[in-house]
């Protein structure tokens, strides 16, 4: 027993010396944890300070509001890019936005439903599913690809603002999709328990009270998406053309914030300008992240007050 | 007269502005078995973790008064040092997903033991002395996660106890068990007693009846704070005890 | 049956219609991409256009090798820079950091995911190359590897760090608690129990951050030089590969299919379908390790 008891003195004092070492080794590793935090912030700052101070110097008035003039020093301003991005924007979430917040709504509400008990039906819920996921993975440039092959070429839309934004919609599809299905699971059942019960169809339960109450998280999805076809390029690269004039069909090829920016930096080397064009565009993502920022918040206030 | 190994003097604890135990001073003997009972609510499990600092934890923690080991005030230790010397067991069991064999040896690991020898030499021991040796010795590279409630139970206390601690606390550790498992247990706890401070916070009286030499009870009123309302021998808590609550709570009459 | 039952289910069978449109997209991708390639596989062969490293279609030269290195050059060294980064911020945001600076950190890791790839791109023509063009080496243009692998590593770094957290997150409370309660220290917490516990969620994390980096196409195009070679070290150091030129899957088709007609076009599309096929193979696979580790969670 004595033996014993000196053994565990010893290690008693093994570990007081190491605890030592391991508290140094903790106060290094920390430290470098907080280290990466602030490289993260600083890249952000820094890449977001760049682009807002050195592009801020060549916005004003008629930079906002001159077209483009082509030529090689990328003269005029970028006025109708902004246009033809929200045209592009607003028809892209047009296509989206039904196709995507039904599908949700299928997958979410009729999915557990009794009388969709056939095998076909279950397993086409589950390849859809699949298919949900398989979109949210594929990069940008294969829907591109896609469009081009599909609208561009085979049903010949050409290089038109229809062709960018069918295969836009392709690419936004999967956020409506999932965005829509969390609203719709946050639901509480007795709501729908509820409407059913005083006797209304399942359609009505799910237009009058279930999509009412899933808004906020609807359109939290719709915001993400807008910036997804803000941002994006490549897909518009390949199907939208790029003339710089104002379309003014939705045959009519165009140009978007981004695109400009690509073609100036690229092509005509005009690098104020792309920078300019460049700030716009934070702003713009600066701007829907705080409007996501705001819905969400409201979206959870809504489930609190719930509850 | 005993030793005494743990002490509080008008210990408070606070969450917030939350008053969860008040005034609290109690002498806890070395090499004792002493039990925590009172009803549910009433910050006995609270009380068992301001031993190790665990309440440190949780935001918005604060305290008045002192706790003492061996005499020496536990907010002056290092909270890492001080939990090598205090093991405790989890009123769940909580292996790690790790081998039966890593989990023993996390804690020697830690504290800086590499030599595999020796940690083979801890592990057995730890298990030999958790009475789960003969159970698993075959198997010791097998998930933690995949033994019974009871022996991942056991495992969790030779994992405390590779660590070579002075102070085990326990906190319902036979709450989620059968009888079968709870009883293992509390032979367990028994045999302990012998080298280690055992201080056990339960709900079920007839366990503290069996297995504790000393009993604290604790009570709370509608404020919802925490207080010691007795502490003696377990005999005497359960056959002569001095206050009325205390006589209400083991008769059964509440809680 | 009365009006609003038939509304009731011709509405059932409207979204369902909309449900399946997601299977009717990723088959016609699939169909379309697939069927525009079968005449470069065919006509040009699948080994010439796997194995060989010459793209020059004036000469009907066709090989994508060098872009298949040179996609997984630059999300090599992406991942070199961007994951040790993503997981620092990652294990910061979970363990580390005071609520406070969350509250700063996070909405910034959101913020670089939303920023649109070519501004980065730009930034990186404005900023990294040049910068990088002072590095003493005969055929450094700033252009390359390095000045992409970069901009890579900051565009993959949200997608890790917002999944890894997560992962960390999920860890039960009741492994931190029974580590510290055996006189661990919060660092040893970390790396030995919380980290092996949150993997699986953490090499996902990874693995669609690879994805993501195989896909992305504006930005590579605008800073690694879209030379259509085999990326390779311009001197005797073998450091000297990231400053090498070379040219993207993506690259390769976004620079030339406005103007691309006929086998030339078709072999663009069969780049596509590489690109395709690589895409769900690491998806896949992160699917699959956070089915396994959902599996593992439930036996629990």
């Amino acid at each position: 027993m004595d033996e014993r008891s000196s053994e565990i003195a010893l290690i008693h004092k093994a570990q007081a010396l190491n605890l030592k070492k391991e508290h140094r080794r903790q106060s290094f590793w920390v430290a470098l944890m907080w280290l990466f935090g602030l490289i993260t912030v600083s890249i952000l700052i820094l890449v977001v300070g760049y682009v807002l101070l050195k592009g801020g110097t060549a916005i004003n008035w008629e930079f906002l509001t001159t077209p483009p003039k082509g030529g090689l020093s990328g003269e005029g301003g970028i006025s109708t890019t902004i246009g033809t991005t929200f045209y592009l924007v607003g028809l892209t979430l047009l296509i989206a936005t039904p196709l995507g917040v039904g599908a949700a709504m299928f997958l979410i509400e009729y999915a557990g439903e009794q009388s969709l008990g056939s095998k076909f039906l279950r397993s086409m819920i589950s390849i859809a599913n699949f298919a949900v996921e398989t979109l949210a993975g594929i990069p940008s440039i294969i829907y591109g690809l896609f469009g081009y092959a599909l609208f561009v070429s085979t049903l010949k839309f050409g290089f038109s603002l229809l062709s960018a934004a069918l295969a836009g919609a392709c690419l936004v599809l999967p956020t409506i999709i999932r965005t829509t299905e969390e609203a719709l699971l946050a639901v509480p059942d007795d709501y729908r328990r509820g409407s059913l019960a005083l006797g209304a169809t399942k359609w009505q339960t799910l237009y009058r009270v279930v999509l009412p109450a899933s808004t906020p998280g609807i359109i939290t999805g719709i915001i993400l998406s807008v910036g997804r076809v803000i941002s994006e390029t490549a897909i518009f690269y390949v199907t939208l053309g790029g003339s710089y004039r104002m379309p003014t069909s939705i045959m009519d090829s165009g140009r978007t914030l981004a695109l400009h920016l690509y073609y100036l930096a690229m092509d005509t080397r005009a690098f104020d300008k792309a920078m300019g064009t460049g700030a716009v565009l934070v702003v713009m993502i600066i701007l829907i992240n705080l409007l996501i920022d705001f819905v969400s918040r409201k979206l959870t206030a809504g489930v609190r007050r719930v509850r | 007269m005993n030793d005494t190994k743990l002490e509080t003097i008008n210990y408070s604890l606070y969450y917030g502005k939350f008053r969860a135990l008040k005034d609290i001073s109690i002498k806890i003997p070395k090499n004792k078995v002493t039990a925590l009972i009172g009803p549910s609510g009433c910050g006995k499990s609270t009380f068992l973790r301001s031993f190790n600092r665990m309440n440190d934890l949780i935001p918005g923690v604060h305290t008045e008064g002192s706790v003492l080991i061996d005499g020496e005030d536990i907010f002056k230790v290092d909270p890492v040092a001080l939990r090598q010397n205090v093991g405790m067991v989890f009123q769940k069991p909580n292996p790690f997903p790790k081998s039966i064999f890593e989990n023993i040896a996390y804690g020697p690991r830690v504290t800086g033991l590499k030599d595999h020898h020796k940690l083979e030499e801890i592990v057995e021991r730890s298990l030999r002395s958790a009475a789960l040796w003969d159970e698993v010795k075959d198997n010791l590279g097998k998930s933690g996660l995949d033994l019974s409630g009871g022996q991942q139970q056991r495992m969790c206390i030779a994992r405390a106890l590779a660590v070579e601690p002075t102070v085990i606390l326990m906190d319902e550790p036979a709450a989620s068990l059968d009888p079968i498992a709870t009883l293992k247990i509390e032979d367990l706890i028994h045999e302990l007693s012998a080298n280690y401070t055992i201080v056990i916070v339960t709900h079920n009286m007839q366990q503290a009846g069996r297995v504790a030499d000393f009993t604290a009870f604790f009570y709370t009123d509608e404020s919802r704070t925490g207080q010691l309302v007795e502490f003696d021998e377990t005999k005497k808590i359960f056959t002569s005890p001095r206050d009325r609550r205390t006589e209400d709570y083991i008769t059964g009459r509440f809680g | 049956m009365s009006g609003r039952m038939i509304a009731d289910k011709v509405v059932k069978y409207i979204l369902f219609a909309s449900a399946i449109i997601s299977i009717i997209i990723v088959l016609a991708i699939g169909f379309f991409i697939f069927r525009e390639s079968i005449d470069a596989w065919t006509e040009i062969g699948v080994s010439e256009m796997l194995f060989k490293t010459v793209w020059r279609p004036g000469i009907d030269q066709y090989g994508i090798l060098a872009m298949i290195a040179g996609s997984l050059s630059v999300t090599f060294g992406a991942i070199l820079l961007g994951v040790p980064l993503a997981l620092g911020c990652a294990i910061f945001l979970a363990e580390i950091a005071p609520e406070g600076v969350q509250a700063v950190v996070r909405p910034a890791v959101q913020l670089l995911a939303g920023i649109p790839s070519v501004v980065y791109g730009l930034f990186g023509m404005v900023i990294l190359v040049p910068l990088i063009r002072n590095i003493d080496v005969p055929g450094n243009s700033g252009y390359g590897l390095l000045a992409a692998s970069i901009v890579l590593a900051v565009m993959i770094l949200p997608t890790i760090a917002s999944i890894a957290e997560d992962a960390i997150r999920a860890v039960p409370e009741n492994y931190r608690h029974g580590s510290l309660a055996l006189g661990a220290t919060k660092w040893q917490t970390i790396t030995r129990v919380i980290l092996p516990a949150g993997k699986s969620g953490i090499i996902a994390g990874v693995i669609l951050g690879v994805g993501r980096a195989l896909g992305e196409t504006m930005a590579m195009i605008m800073v690694i030089g879209n030379s259509a070679i085999m990326p390779r070290p311009l001197s005797s150091n073998p450091l000297t590969f990231f400053l090498s030129q070379a040219r993207t899957l993506t690259g390769n088709i976004a620079v030339e299919i406005n103007y691309a007609t006929g086998i030339h076009e078709s072999a663009l599309f069969a780049t596509g379908v590489v690109l395709f096929g690589l895409i769900i193979v690491v998806n896949a696979s992160a699917r699959w390790i956070i089915r396994s580790q959902k599996y593992v969670e439930k036996a629990n």
